[in-house]
């Protein structure tokens, strides 16, 4: 992992410059039958940054996350991921590349434990032969409990010690929010996309989250794709901002010149709510 | 007449304890075999969701390889270790050609695919082992023969057939195994993960492909086992393949995605079944057992319509 770097102290136009790029996506657009989803949109994640993805309601923001961890297969362009052009892939694939996610709408695995949640993002980093874990139980009963260390030191930074053996289904939808946030970190990925991590949140809880979402950033130098509607939260987290209108990007630089825009303006404007 | 149905039954239980014991014991040992054929059924549909028309012919499938390489030379042992190799090809094989290929089919689709199954394994299993019912190789296997009588004092003997303890020793054996694998185990977690959340599942790198052979593998096991015990009590012939329409009002009372409901729905048909059949029976000429396990679950069915363990129907993504 990179050295730490804090987001205060680099100039933000510098960014382009200095670091190199984790994720590129060329010229992708996705439709599904007649609806355009995502029209012709280029863009680059550096590694170590915080990049969001905004725009109104239906603009593809997540159906652009889900091309990158591969749920969606866009029709054209090409995404190159550390360097290479990626082919079409599974999304398991994606994740064993190191692209972990969290969902719009929380998607745990509700009938589990926070633990076993968080645990389930482990799955890569355990052994890979199922086989021989079916017939060792010994050997893979010690790998369980190194990957249980790891679990807890992520249950310990999110401050959710308190819930670990509660299943997730019963707990507030804010605490969810956390579980699932600790299920990507479980997985240690090069790039954590985050949908809304804080849609539905009351503010402290959206304080709560942004100090973590800063502190994965900082601490561990996690390069975070972060898709939020509270324009606050972008101007405060994210180094640079990519911005979505109807399928197609309509302004990427930094959080002050994007929000000075008037493609932006004029495309917030224009979407009643 | 209302005398005949609720008085003299248990008044016959009561005076004659021991032939009372003798029942539950059958009836006990049907509703092991019973939930291991349902739990193979909820084991790939909890995983994916399709129900698995062919589980009753992976039974017959298994017993007629385990009983054919026998016949052909192999010694049991080998014959059992290499049948338990066939059902992980076959489950590797139902994984490439069946669902992979029809993931995102509609439910109906890949329930029409697993009755494709069914047929095509008769067909297999006939051509290879031909169709004469044959004696599992019980004995050859070191499962014990003959009886134990038990004497309850002056009030009589309980026999119970060695292979009827056997078969539900093996079968306790095999659910807690099963138990301990998807509760402990990081493949039984990802089992758990798929049935609850595909989407997410995937996400952290979960793989349905392997996910679905893993499933498809245990539920063969479980024919195995379960083809084994029927198979030593009357015949393997294809025959058998009706126990697994037993097994329907077993998950319409446990769930379709629920393991204790699978076992405890079993042992309720099973408990039900011979109980009915001795008891009251006679009442309507015998013969009842054939269709009294469908009517027990749909009494259950008017009281709980999600079955005892039912938890919402989980979709495919
Ligand atoms: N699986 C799908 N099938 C059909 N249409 C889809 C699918 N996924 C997304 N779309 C369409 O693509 C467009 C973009 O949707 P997307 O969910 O990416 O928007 P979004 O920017 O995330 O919006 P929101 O802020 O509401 O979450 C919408 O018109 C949506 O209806
Ligand atoms: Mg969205």
């Amino acid at each position: 992992m990179n050295a730490i770097i804090s987001n205060n102290e680099l100039p933000q136009d510098d960014f382009a410059v200095e670091r190199e790029d984790l994720l590129r996506v060329d010229n992708v657009s996705l439709s599904f039958g007649g609806v355009k989803a995502i029209t012709n949109i280029s863009f680059d994640i550096k590694k170590g940054e915080i990049r969001a993805i905004i725009g109104p309601n239906g603009a593809g923001k997540t159906s652009m996350l889900n091309v990158i961890n591969g749920f969606y297969h866009p029709q054209e362009g090409t995404i190159t991921w550390q360097g290479k052009v990626r082919r079409k892939m599974k999304p398991y694939e994606a994740a064993s590349q190191g692209i972990a996610r969290t969902f719009q709408n929380v998607a745990l695995f509700k009938g589990m434990t926070t633990l076993d949640n968080i645990m389930s993002g482990r799955s890569l980093k355990m052994r890979k032969n199922f086989f021989l874990q079916m017939a060792w139980i010994g050997p893979a009963r010690t790998e369980e409990i190194e990957h249980r260390k790891k679990v807890e030191e992520i249950i310990d930074f999110l401050e959710i010690e308190a819930i670990r053996k509660t299943p997730v289904g019963r707990l507030p939808y804010g605490l969810q929010k956390r579980v699932e946030l600790g299920r990507a970190l479980a997985m240690e990925p090069d790039l954590l996309l985050l949908d809304e991590p804080m849609a539905g949140m009351n503010l402290e809880e959206k304080e709560d989250m942004s100090r973590f979402i800063l502190d994965v950033n900082q601490e561990f130098g996690t390069t975070i794709a972060l898709i939020e509607h509270d324009m606050g939260v972008v101007m405060d987290l994210s180094d640079r901002v990519v911005v979505l209108d109807y399928g197609k990007k309509i302004a990427d630089g930094a959080p002050g010149d994007v929000q000075a825009s008037q493609a932006v303006i004029d495309a917030y404007l224009g979407v009643s709510h | 007449m209302l005398y005949d149905i609720f008085i003299d039954p248990f008044v016959q239980m009561v005076e004659m304890p021991d032939f009372f014991l003798q029942v539950l014991w059958e009836g006990f040992v049907a509703g092991i075999l019973y939930a291991l054929i349902a739990l193979g059924f909820v084991l790939i549909f909890k995983a994916s969701g399709v129900f698995n028309f062919a589980q009753g012919i992976m039974v017959v499938f298994a017993g007629l390889t385990l009983v054919g390489l026998h016949e052909n030379g192999v010694p049991a042992f080998l014959a059992l270790i290499l049948t338990i190799g066939v059902m992980g090809v076959l489950a590797y094989g139902i994984e490439r050609v069946v669902m992979r290929p029809l993931v995102n089919q509609p439910d109906i689709i890949l329930l029409m695919a697993t009755i494709g199954l069914t047929y095509f394994l008769i067909g297999f299993g006939e051509f290879v082992f031909g169709g004469e019912p044959k004696r599992m190789i019980a004995e050859e296997l070191g499962l014990p023969t003959g009886s134990t009588a038990f004497e309850m004092g002056e009030r009589g003997l309980v026999i119970l057939q060695h292979i009827d303890i056997a078969a539900a020793v093996i079968a306790i054996i095999m659910v807690t195994a099963l138990g301990i694998f998807f509760n402990k185990t990081r493949i039984g977690r990802a089992l758990r993960a798929v049935a609850d959340d595909h989407q997410a599942a995937l996400s952290v790198g979960i793989s349905l492909n392997q996910i679905w052979a893993i499933v498809w593998f245990a539920a063969g096991l479980v024919a195995l086992a379960t083809g084994i015990m029927w198979g030593a009590r009357s015949d393997v012939s294809f025959a058998l393949e009706i126990v697994a329409f037993k097994a329907l009002p077993v998950l319409i009372l446990g769930g379709f995605t629920s393991i204790p409901g699978a076992i405890i729905g079993g042992l309720i048909i099973g408990f039900g079944e011979k109980i009915g059949e001795i008891y009251w029976g006679g009442l309507v000429g015998g013969g009842i057992e054939s269709w009294l396990a469908y009517i027990i679950a749909l009494i259950f069915l008017l009281f709980r319509p999600q079955g005892l363990f039912g938890e919402k129907i989980i979709e495919r993504v």
